[in-house]
């Protein structure tokens, strides 16, 4: 772990000229260093990175903005709804199977509300008979697990084996974003700004021995921070750590998820998440929804509880900082290579300077969840966009 | 590019009624322990968790027959509205399975049918208790009473128990602090038989003792009795009901003895309680289902009951050895009471180990339990956790205490890592 790390920010331009002119699809942004980025985890984000270059230079078509007009045209488009055979798989064995099974049944109420069939799996043993069965193979599979084997590319590799296409990023970049200090060195290798953080193994602690790390942990970051398991999602095992008494039972509860706590520097700001849906290659960007909970945190029972969260849609920001997290969501969104839906959380630090905290393959898709509530808050009718999106993949005629 | 950065923010209030609820909703929230339940159910997962019957065994080919005749011959009564006490029918067979447990003195007009125990607990808690009263409880307490009790903003007190169940002295002088206090203590709330969760049952030297107690300070009895016929050696206790007919309120259940399903239950109470236990329940549901009582019915009038609890009995005695031998193959360092009979066994785990942060640890390990914070209402329990052995097979349950000790064994060393001085008195 180094505990010195630069804090001269130097410029970076990332993203690219989007073809309109309606507005600039990456703003000029800063770059902080890392405190100490996981050897691995910077490996994985060069390659990333150039895999993000590369693919910045997509055409100009490919980056032109989605409107609302384009896509109720493209909805209009999905005749036949009724006969084509798309599948929802939920569920899972991971710690956010309730979610995901929400998610699935709302998008499945919504596509058949849309005229759609839809029929729902489970992953489990009996899934892949049934991918693979002539009489059940879907035409279009969209992948809603949440957590591991869901959001970490595994289904996805699945489905690609079986040829069926599918909505979603494909398995390497969700593998990239699933990551979360990974995808924290793709995003700063493409200019954005995250938190400074270190990520950390249990066994890291143990070798080195607890005190002197949390030492050097406090030197190098101080206080507050949050800490979290590089893996998982619906902030299940994350903590604000505000007195140092309170690091050690955050790590325990972290490491009760998983081997590897990512350890940042709590920002301080208003916590803003944006949702992209991308029609063979073109983004509509919704608006940057922002969360308000009276205990300044976005825990799993505010996310979960409907209660006394208050969402702000358009978030409550100045133009320009609602232009610069959208494009900065867009950044994130093309840098881990993601595909056709995300969602990525920023915290707008004092500065007006969104913070990238990290992106989301498979975003919730529950009645509270943030994509729908930004789409809703945005004039778009649910069914007719979930249909869009249907009918763009569709239309792309995937072999993967 | 969103849309239209310069429209006026809206705000989404992520549930508009939120100040429209009563304050005794406030309790009800979505926990990550309760999500994390939902992959306990895969087969995966071996739960110890899960308080189900096995219902294998069950006659269901022959139990359809008797069904298909029963509608047919009386499908417009199961089918309509019934009475609110209940079906006199089945209020009349609940009472040779009392006589079981001492109870000889009820007539059917004495008992009301109710939807399942959780009902006759809203019941009685609804009727007996104001925001602010005390229901005095064993601690730790079942935790579906719990439930009840916060949502009536009863304080619930603890009484200690110990392997015999409550103690009577323990009793009398939680009594004496709350009148000191000034508080209304409205009833005492027990499961005397093969506690859930502890797996105690109350003696039967102590029996008297704690009905003499709660008579000399009129403190009204609640006994929630629903594994009296679940001893392994086919013993009975003596129901505290059937020491004082006037200070008990008797809840018994099918749910573990034949169908969680069909929730049916019933409650025994004196006339004054019993008259508003009927009116509460019409005011709740109107009529518990007469298409459950009678399938109930159907099965007592036309099978031997008796034998299939005494197959059951002998199933779950199986169960528990074979929960009782894995833990002291695996886990010999942790401490618990085999019971009885009943459904669980109730382990304390190393100190310093906190059974509620290490569930997701388990769940990843493919085990689940209850954490013993589920049965207090104090946030105390965290060195207990349920388990359950009535579900699962013996050699499911051997696997599922293997996978735990491993868990345990992991969450051990990170605490131990992290926090050396918690863990110092550990075994």
């Amino acid at each position: 772990m180094a505990a010195k790390h630069s804090k001269t920010p130097r410029q970076q331009t990332g993203g690219k000229t989007p073809a309109t002119g309606k507005a600039k699809t990456t703003a000029s942004v800063t770059m902080t260093t890392v405190a100490s980025p996981d050897a691995t985890a910077a490996t994985a984000a060069g390659e990333v990175a150039k895999r993000a270059r590369r693919t910045s230079h997509r055409s100009t078509r490919e980056s032109t903005p989605f409107t609302k007009d384009d896509v109720l045209s493209l909805a209009s488009k999905a005749t036949k709804r009724a006969d084509k055979s798309l599948l929802v798989i939920c569920g899972g064995l991971s710690h956010e199977r309730d979610v995901s099974i929400s998610s699935g049944h709302r998008v499945q109420g919504f596509l058949e509300e849309a005229g759609w069939t839809v029929h729902v799996h489970d992953m489990d043993s009996s899934l892949l008979p049934y991918l693979t069965d002539e009489k059940t193979r879907p035409d279009l599979v969209w992948p809603l697990l949440h957590g591991a084997n869901g959001e970490d590319g595994s289904i996805r590799d699945v489905l690609e084996m079986a040829e069926l296409p599918y909505i979603g990023s494909r398995a390497k970049a969700s593998r990239t974003a699933w990551s979360k200090p990974i995808a924290k060195n793709v995003v700063r290798m493409a200019g954005l700004h995250t938190p400074h953080s270190v990520t950390l193994p249990e066994s890291m602690f143990r070798e080195l021995g607890v005190e002197p790390v949390i030492d050097m942990l406090l030197g190098s970051l101080g206080l507050p921070l949050f800490i979290k398991p590089t893996m998982g999602g619906s902030a299940m095992g994350c903590t604000m750590v505000t007195e140092q008494s309170q690091l050690t039972q955050a790590l325990i509860n972290c490491f009760a998820y998983g081997d590897v706590a990512l350890i940042e520097q709590a920002v301080t700001g208003t916590e803003v998440s944006v949702s992209i849906l991308e029609f063979d290659g073109h983004p509509l960007v919704l608006p940057p929804l922002e969360i308000w909970t009276p205990s300044g945190t976005y825990d799993f029972e505010a996310r979960s509880t409907p209660g006394p969260t208050e969402f702000y849609v358009p978030a409550r920001l100045d133009a320009k900082t609602t232009q610069a997290v959208s494009d900065a969501a867009l950044t994130a969104h093309r840098a881990l290579g993601l595909r056709d839906i995300s969602r990525t959380d920023f915290i707008v630090d004092a500065q007006g300077q969104p913070q990238f905290l990290e992106s989301n393959v498979a975003p919730g898709m529950t009645d509270t969840s943030l994509l729908p509530q930004s789409a809703l808050a945005a004039g778009y009718n649910l069914p007719e966009l979930y249909t869009a999106l249907v009918q763009s993949v569709l239309n792309q005629k995937r072999t993967d | 590019m969103a849309d239209d950065p310069n429209i006026a923010s809206k705000v989404i209030k992520n549930d508009p009624w939120y100040s429209s609820y009563a304050t005794r909703a406030e309790q009800m929230r979505a926990s990550e322990i309760r999500a994390l339940f939902a992959v306990a159910n895969r087969p995966e997962v071996v739960s110890l968790a899960g308080g189900m019957p096995y219902l294998g065994r069950m006659p269901f080919d022959k139990l359809a027959d008797q069904l298909g005749d029963m509608l047919r011959s009386k499908g417009q009564v199961a089918w309509q509205y019934g009475s609110a006490q209940g079906d006199p029918h089945l209020r009349e067979d609940v009472l040779p399975i009392m006589e079981l447990e001492g109870i000889k003195d009820v007539q059917p007009d004495d008992v009301v049918i109710v939807n399942g125990s959780q009902s006759g607990l809203d019941l009685i808690t609804r009727i007996m208790c104001d925001p602010g009263d005390v229901v005095l409880a064993e601690a730790p307490n079942y935790v579906g009473a719990l439930g009840v009790f916060q949502s009536f903003q009863v304080d619930v007190v603890n009484v200690a128990m110990d392997g015999d169940g409550l103690i009577p002295e323990a009793l009398e002088e939680t009594i004496l602090e709350q009148r000191r206090q000034g508080k209304a203590v409205k009833f005492l709330y027990t499961v005397p038989n093969f506690h859930n969760p502890a797996g105690a049952t109350m003696s039967v030297e102590r029996r008297p003792r704690v009905i003499e107690i709660a008579r000399k300070y009129h403190v009204l009895i609640v006994e929630d009795n629903p594994y009296g016929l679940l001893a392994f050696d086919g013993q009975t206790y003596p129901a505290l009901r059937s020491y004082d007919s006037e200070g008990v309120v008797y809840l018994s259940s099918f749910s573990k003895i034949i169908a969680p399903g069909m929730r049916v239950a019933w409650m025994v109470a004196p006339p004054g309680i019993r008259q508003k236990l009927v009116l509460a329940n019409e005011s709740a549901i109107l009529c518990p289902s007469n298409m459950s009582q009678m399938t109930i019915t159907t099965y007592l009038d036309n099978f031997d009951w008796k034998s299939q609890i005494n197959d059951y009995r002998g199933m779950y005695k199986e169960r528990c050895d074979a929960m009782d031998e894995a833990l002291k193959e695996y886990l010999p360092y942790c401490s618990w009471l085999k019971p009885k009979g009943g459904f669980y066994i109730w382990l304390q785990i190393p100190k310093g180990l906190n059974a509620k942060d290490m569930l997701p640890r388990a769940i990843t390990a493919k085990v689940a339990y209850v954490s013993g914070t589920a049965f207090y209402d104090n946030g105390e329990g965290a060195d207990h956790m349920r388990l359950s052995f009535c579900y699962p097979t013996p050699d499911r349950i051997r696997e599922g205490i293997r996978r735990l000790s491993t868990v345990i064994e992991n969450e051990l060393a990170t605490v131990r890592l992290f926090e050396p001085d918690s863990g110092k008195e550990r075994g």
